[in-house]
């Protein structure tokens, strides 16, 4: 409560990014990177229900006891996920294939119940929405800017099959290097998931830094939330 | 501090997984009839890549048997979708063939015509190398469509392997095995047809397990 709506943005979006400081949802992050396309399906549905399961567990943090809050908050995850499951399958239907078995895996995404746990349950409703769409986003953009990397340096394509997302219209979206580009497997590959990932950490770290060092004093309180649970 | 009884615990334990089934159900009921609808078109979607539409004249999703090869197509089971114009037969679409690939099942779906040619095979799902044996996806490679109008003739079956293994079809650079599990699995499954052409037309109706009978 003593936090102000900036700083949970700021938080979410950039100082405890889940992707890259707390470093949880590490598997359908690693796993559905390969595309800008499936990063941002994923990541809207994270999204979601990050929002809904954060909105709800507030309301009802008065009324849950501590003795079965955890059970009650896996519960009303695993609902979200399956009920977003089923639209994804009604209106994104091609997506939902390629995604497959990481939809509903989101139940066990930690950066869920984590935020469920560690904010959610403690923090007004409004500002528990705004902290799942804040931590949503981030998560998220990590996801696209992963996916279109990798995208780019293994296929030699941006924004590919974009109208499995955005219907027929959105087809002339995807940029091309020309299909002489030979593409760099690795990049596909689960190895070029970790380097990416590692990359963009360490970017994180560099840019971190070097604000730090402007500001003439040690980075500002990062990681001081730490999320509950195992990274997964 | 006052122990609170068990019991409620319980109860409000229930009483969430009361509403979250409430709300799976609900959203399962509202999106049940779209989701059957996508997954009859997709089935369609694939057949007519293979098949033009204007071949046949039957409703092809509800014109189908299921039938058990697990030797021949490699599959528990297939179903069998059959394509007649003017009550003629004209092919029968097998899905899914899962022949061997280098990592696992690749699920294929084979259209053949009566006389015993292929219209067409296309990979629905594999697991295999991207770069080296996923050329067998069409959106790769078209190594795939060069199926088409073959038949146990042409190539004469004997020459039903790769070309490594003294056959008629391409291999790829570094990965045979790929090639091999789908030659092997388009042959066998044209062997199947020539074996029981006329019990795959004529045998009676059986709801396909891919559809949910849902009338449009």
């Amino acid at each position: 409560m003593s936090q102000t709506y900036t700083k949970t943005l700021t938080d979410g979006l950039w100082n405890n990014n889940q992707a890259l400081v707390a470093l949880l949802g590490l598997c359908p992050m690693l796993a559905v990177t390969n595309t800008l396309v499936n990063a941002i399906g994923l990541g809207m549905a994270t999204t979601l229900v990050l929002v809904m399961s954060n909105g709800t567990v507030s309301l009802i943090r008065n009324l849950v006891r501590p003795e079965i809050r955890l059970p009650v908050f896996v519960l009303i995850i695993a609902s979200f996920v399956t009920a977003v499951e089923l639209m994804m399958n009604a209106w994104f239907h091609e997506l939902y294939k390629i995604l497959g078995i990481f939809i509903p895996l989101i139940v066990t995404n930690c950066a869920i119940i984590g935020r469920a746990e560690a904010f959610a349950s403690r923090n007004r409703l409004g500002h528990s929405l705004l902290d799942g769409l804040a931590i949503g986003i981030g998560f998220s953009l990590v996801l696209m800017v992963l996916g279109a990397s990798r995208e780019l340096i293994g296929q030699g394509t941006v924004f590919a099959d974009a109208h499995l997302m955005f219907g027929e219209a959105a087809r002339g979206l995807t940029l091309s290097l020309g299909d002489d580009y030979p593409g760099i497997l690795l990049a596909i590959l689960p190895p070029g998931a970790f380097m990416g990932l590692g990359t963009l950490i360490a970017l994180k770290n560099i840019i971190d830094d070097r604000r730090a060092e402007r500001a003439g004093q040690a980075p500002a309180d990062e990681g001081l939330e730490q999320a509950v649970g195992n990274p997964g | 501090m006052m122990r609170h009884p068990m019991w409620l615990g319980a109860a409000l334990l229930g009483l969430f997984g009361i509403i979250g089934s409430t709300l799976v159900a609900l959203t399962y009921q509202g999106t049940a009839e779209r989701i059957a609808r996508n997954e009859r078109e997709a089935v369609l979607r694939q057949i007519h890549a293979l098949l033009p539409p204007d071949s046949m004249d039957n409703d092809m999703l509800h014109d189908t048997i299921v039938v058990s090869a697990p030797d021949e197509l490699g599959a528990a089971q297939t179903t069998v979708y059959r394509a007649r114009l003017h009550g003629r037969d004209m092919a029968v679409v097998f899905s899914p063939v899962i022949a061997q690939g280098y990592n696992g099942a690749i699920k294929l779906i084979i259209a053949v015509r009566a006389d015993g040619s292929l219209a067409g095979v296309r990979v629905l799902s594999h697991r295999e190398t991207p770069g080296l044996g996923d050329k067998i996806d069409e959106r790769k490679s078209d190594w795939v469509l060069g199926f088409s109008d073959k038949s146990l003739d042409n190539p004469p079956v004997e020459r039903w392997l790769v070309k490594r293994d003294g056959g008629d079809f391409d291999q790829f650079t570094g990965a045979t095995i790929t090639p091999r599990g789908v030659v092997k699995a388009v042959k066998q499954t044209l062997i199947y047809f020539q074996q029981h052409r006329d019990a795959l037309f004529a045998a009676t109706n059986a709801p396909a397990a891919t559809d949910n009978g849902e009338r449009p």
